[in-house]
């Protein structure tokens, strides 16, 4: 039982990471129709950017943790105006190219500078961080990335109920024409949709770094789980994503911890194999208003 | 010239419109606008009134169409061609055909949006306004807008027009698939937007009758071009448009297939 509980709360903590990476993926897909086949390459540059500003830059973990999301910001700003806005209006198979293709950039910039080993932040998080429930030991990590995890999941849902500009977002992602017609600044919308996602993305990269340790080709192989996560979450469901991030996560320690570790990440992928031949639109993505 | 309260507002200069580089869709369009006044733009189906309207509001681009010639000036500035960011920040806003609203958004975030183009936004005291103008909304702010039914999705997206402070409205088919009595309701409240809040409005309309009651001008276009304008009185008198449009022949009643020669005279124009 209580192996059961202490894998149930790793599944969670992990899950919830996924939940935010995806969701991050979502609202470039809901805003612009892009995928983005680059999102686990945002994932690893910014657990990189971390690893550069704690280790060889010697910052306090707070203050790299904040530049490395201001960076990660910039870098989602810059990637949508330099490559993806002057693509605005061609087929979709040329914008997919081209995040394939800043995938490959990325990694070989990375694998450039740090190489394919596996590099570790140092330990900063105080053991104290740890909680004991009865005989469940949960460690820091996972306290520290639920933590994060919900934090961020409340900001962004009081971003997008409440600010104009997540009033914006959604109604670009709703109706564009129509958005377009009230004067709402469509690229901007997207530029602050690629500028979140990479924030997000960026996040994500530090904790599963403290979690497993970083390494350009694992990094990024997680960044790739998103794609079973909101194919099961529904590709334009925002919540969706968080559900299927946290239900792909519990099933991955699962299988991990019950069957067999080398088949932790293969569930996933059975998982978006069977949801696609039974619900095409994922758990929440089917839900159209049609009543117009 | 911005002060001069009957000077022309919007000026369409002998316009053309080309789709996709090869579809000609307007052959030179020349209208004028009068501020503080309601003109109609009547015709069938595919006659060009809504380009006409998407070439004012700059809501050609995203289709790929383009004014080829010509020019538009509104309010002394040339707007042809320029995005519909910088359109709608002018004070033009265009509302939709067929009803537009953002489905997962609720009522009141709609309007909210209304509010993109201005830069302060206390937008409490408008969205009283809106409430105030389309009763119907009240009572329906919380829920989403793609529960609602289609007159109220109408009022919706006017009402998300008006947050904006249009100086300019354009209103493509405002009574689309709506029944006579809502119809009338909405029209009686463009009639009202016009008179309090002194904007000017463009309304392009099938239902002809209704339209040339509250306008003061109207214009008559038929593929791609203005065959016919006057002031709405002259209009509703004249006998092509009673027999085209208002579907009332010269004698006063409908033309029936019973009798001889009922076919229509097709008019042609020059």
């Amino acid at each position: 039982m209580d192996f059961f509980i202490q894998l149930l709360v790793n599944g969670l903590s992990i899950g919830l990471l996924y939940g935010l990476s995806a969701m991050g993926f979502v609202m470039i897909f809901k805003s612009s129709s892009v995928l983005n086949f680059a999102h686990g390459e945002l994932l690893a540059m910014g657990a990189f950017l971390f690893l550069v500003l704690t280790t060889w830059a010697g910052l306090p973990v707070y203050l790299a943790f904040l530049i490395t999301l201001a960076g990660s910001f910039v870098l989602g700003f810059a990637v949508e105006r330099l490559f993806l806005r002057p693509l605005i209006g061609e087929s979709l198979i040329f914008v997919i190219m081209l995040t394939v293709g800043l995938a490959s950039i990325f990694k070989g910039i990375l694998l450039f500078f740090f190489g394919g080993n596996l590099h570790t932040y140092p330990e900063f998080l105080p053991a104290g961080l740890g909680l004991q429930f009865g005989n469940v030991f949960v460690p820091p990590v996972y306290v520290a990335s639920s933590f994060i995890g919900i934090v961020f999941l409340v900001l962004f849902g009081l971003f997008f109920k409440f600010s104009s500009q997540g009033i914006f977002m959604r109604s670009v992602a709703d109706n564009q024409t129509a958005a377009l017609s009230l004067g709402v600044h469509v690229k901007k919308v997207f530029a602050l949709s690629w500028a979140i996602a990479a924030m997000v993305a960026g996040m994500s990269g530090i904790v599963l770094g403290v979690i497993n340790g970083i390494n350009v080709h694992e990094i990024s192989a997680i960044g790739l789980k998103v794609f079973p996560v909101v194919i099961l979450g529904g590709l334009d469901s925002i919540g969706g994503a968080i559900i299927g991030g946290i239900i792909i996560g519990l099933l991955e320690t699962f299988t991990c911890g019950y069957i067999s570790p080398s088949l932790r990440d293969v569930v996933p992928y059975a998982v978006l194999v069977c949801i696609l031949l039974i619900k095409p639109y994922g758990l929440f993505g089917l839900v159209d208003i049609e009543r117009v | 010239m911005t002060d001069n309260p009957s000077g022309i507002f919007l000026q369409l200069n002998n316009i053309s419109v080309v789709y996709s580089d090869v579809i000609q869709v307007l052959k030179g369009v020349s209208l004028s606008v009068e501020k503080h006044r309601i003109v109609s733009l009547l015709g069938s189906n595919g006659a060009g009134k809504t380009t006409t309207l998407k070439a004012i509001s700059g809501l050609l681009k995203p289709e790929n169409g383009k004014v080829t010639d010509g020019s538009i000036s509104f309010d002394g500035a040339v707007i042809q061609n320029s995005s519909p960011e910088q359109i709608t920040r002018k004070g033009i806003i265009q509302v939709l055909e067929g009803r537009q609203p953002f489905k997962y958004l609720t009522i009141e975030e709609n309007l909210k949006v209304g509010t993109a183009t201005r830069w302060t936004r206390p937008y409490k005291k408008d969205l009283e306004m809106v409430y105030d103008y389309f009763p119907a909304l009240t009572k329906r702010r919380k829920s989403l807008a793609g529960y609602c039914s289609g007159g109220e999705l109408q009022m919706l997206v006017m009402g998300r027009a008006l947050m904006a402070h249009p100086r300019l409205l354009l209103l493509d088919e405002p009574s689309l698939g709506l029944a006579p009595l809502v119809v009338r309701e909405i029209f009686r409240i463009i009639r009202r937007i016009n008179e309090e809040q002194g904007t000017t409005i463009i309304l392009v309309e099938q239902n002809a009758n209704m339209a040339l009651q509250i306008a003061h001008y109207g214009y008559v276009m038929e593929n791609g071009k203005i065959v016919m304008e006057g002031e709405a009185r002259s209009l509703r008198e004249n006998p092509d448009v009673k027999e085209f449009y208002l579907g009332v022949g010269a004698g006063g009643k409908t033309r029936t297939y019973k009798d001889i020669k009922s076919y229509r005279r097709r008019k042609r124009w020059l």
